[in-house]
């Protein structure tokens, strides 16, 4: 059986639509699951199609290649933790450029021996080429910061955005040739330069920003993508790339929104230290003017109050406190404490970060609340429990002008009666910026590892 | 209207799909629309087959395109996996 025509046609347009409705189904946990299956099924349906056209005259490199990689990616998706799926998920999209750049030298390849190079094909193939390669090594190293291979801090240095302009002239420069004498080395040197843009482009960009750097190159495997349907004629390649890039620039969007910053300054560059959340400096010893808490007082309050909320964030992926912090939830429902979790968009290292190591620690996605729908509730709360977030409670983000925070929306966690706030040093979060909640009469805080801190605090519970 | 047309006219409207339907999307699903666009841009795919398949035996162009297929079946494979078990973890309150 062979497709040809209208019928490849027609069953490209359900796969597309069938896309389109499993990303629909993102709109509830609820309808979640089905959305993932139609998603699959449209998939299926595209690979079968594909396969039983004409144009494709041999089998053993795409039976071989599928299976290859089915194996590799199933094996690496049921064994990875969940704290490391920024790191997954960064390291997919620089498959999809690499991806993409094969596909663009591969289509140049066989359309020069059968003879079809046009100069729109050609204009299309370098489009591709350098969005891919981009793709493809910016991936690889927020992949590399996020897995810790490479320092979380920005790495900054004279001339940076200069070269960078440069290197982009260089590369359009070096199009041109290719379209106008048909240099396939020209195309491979266009290859060159955009994989070294890909990580200047990345490098300068500090860990705390990652939930926007993974958006944004989640973003560009989209276009890739959609160029290498332009380049093949593929309505469904055009269309599924279309639906990733803007899926990755809404993304982008609402992180940079949630920090009250430009995504034009996010990628220029430079904010941020390093990793708050994660640098515990025994030198940090300035605790003056706060209150310290032993973690039984901190049970006491929670055990007798009748709203707790939780506020979790990167900390608490770091120390692994999800599921001993559920434990603690579940204790304090019992005893009649109404626990609710509450997270800021860009607490993590990615988009949803908190939410999915919630979940995998069983706690129910009813009881987890985005910011603007919990913020009015801190006034009512007994005792707020911050677990490994810092920036994002930092109140001088609404009253103090001279902050370099000034204007981020934040988690209103100061409004609560009682503040307590589990933190392994005084260390400031990644902003570099102190929190003026540690100063205020109603917020106390507990040293030590979150993880143990809240384990201590199940015993106490579990005591009591 | 020439083919490049045709394909920036289903291009601009698909923006359009994308930008509707991404809006809607719950910000607790965050994670999982990242692996699950992950697993669809999978669909590069397509290109990569019509590369390996191209022509019998083993040239440059077909070799390339067996490592291209292999790496976008890791994206499709590895994404719906990965995004199946996260969403089979977000449970209501029993």
């Amino acid at each position: 059986m062979q497709l040809t025509g209208d019928y490849l046609a027609l069953a490209y347009l359900v796969s597309a639509t069938l896309f389109i409705l499993g990303l629909k189904g993102l709109t509830h946990p609820a309808s979640a699951r089905r959305g993932n299956y139609y998603a699959m099924l449209g998939m299926l349906l595209a690979i079968v199609a594909t396969v039983l056209t004409p144009a494709v005259r041999s089998y053993d490199f795409i039976i071989a290649g599928v299976v290859l990689g089915a194996t590799i990616g199933t094996l690496i998706a049921l064994k990875i933790r969940m704290t490391a799926m920024p790191q997954l998920v960064a390291a997919l999209h620089s498959f999809v450029g690499l991806t993409a750049v094969l596909v663009a030298v591969g289509t140049y390849l066989t359309h020069s021996r059968e003879g079809t190079l046009t100069t729109v094909l050609m204009a299309e193939l370098f489009i591709g080429t350098f969005i891919g390669a981009i793709t493809f090594t910016g991936s690889l190293v927020a992949f590399g910061k996020l897995q810790g291979i490479i320092t979380g801090k920005p790495l900054v240095f004279r001339g940076q955005h200069i070269l960078n302009l440069l290197m982009a002239l260089l590369m359009i420069g070096l199009g041109i040739q290719f379209l106008l004498h048909n240099q396939f080395d020209a195309l491979l040197a266009v290859i060159a330069l955009a994989l070294a843009l890909g990580i200047l482009l990345i490098v300068p960009i500090g860990g705390a920003d990652m939930p926007v750097v993974v958006s944004m190159l989640n973003s560009y495997s989209g276009w890739a993508a959609a160029a290498t349907g332009f380049t093949l004629g593929n309505n469904l390649l055009i269309i599924t790339g279309a639906l990733v890039g803007f899926s990755g620039a809404i993304l982008s969007y609402i992180m940079s929104k949630a920090m009250n910053r430009s995504i034009a300054s996010i990628v220029l560059g430079g904010f941020g230290g390093g990793e708050g959340a994660t640098g515990a400096g025994p030198g940090a010893d300035n605790t003056k003017g706060v209150k310290t808490a032993a973690v039984e007082d901190a049970v006491f309050l929670m055990a007798n109050a009748s709203k707790v909320i939780i506020v979790p964030g990167y900390g608490m992926a770091v120390a692994q406190a999800q599921h001993a912090l559920k434990e603690l939830a579940d204790i304090l429902e019992n005893k009649g404490v109404t626990v609710h979790f509450a997270i800021h968009p860009v607490a993590g290292r990615m988009p949803g970060h908190m939410n999915v190591l919630l979940a995998e620690a069983d706690v129910p996605y009813d009881h987890v609340f985005e910011m603007e729908d919990i913020n009015p509730e801190f006034t009512t709360a007994d005792v707020a429990l911050v677990v490994g977030a810092n920036d994002v409670t930092n109140p001088a983000a609404k009253s103090d002008k001279a902050s370099p925070i000034y204007g981020m929306p934040i988690l209103d966690v100061y409004k609560a009666h009682q503040i307590f706030f589990i933190k392994r040093s005084m260390n400031p979060g990644y902003s570099g910026v102190e929190n003026q909640l540690f100063y205020q009469d109603n917020c106390s805080l507990v040293f030590g590892d979150a993880k143990k801190v809240c384990e201590k605090m199940v015993v106490e519970l579990k005591a009591a | 209207m020439s083919a490049t047309m045709i394909a920036l006219y289903v291009f601009v409207l698909a923006c359009f799909i994308g930008y509707w339907v991404i809006w809607g999307v719950t910000p607790s699903l965050h994670t999982p629309l990242l692996s699950l666009t992950n697993a669809i841009s999978g669909i590069i795919i397509v290109g990569a087959i019509l590369v390996a398949g191209f022509g019998q035996g083993g040239g440059p162009a077909e070799i390339i395109g067996f490592i291209a297929v292999t790496l976008a079946s890791i994206n499709i494979f590895g994404g719906f996996v990965v995004t199946q078990r996260m969403l089979a973890m977000f449970k209501k309150k029993k």
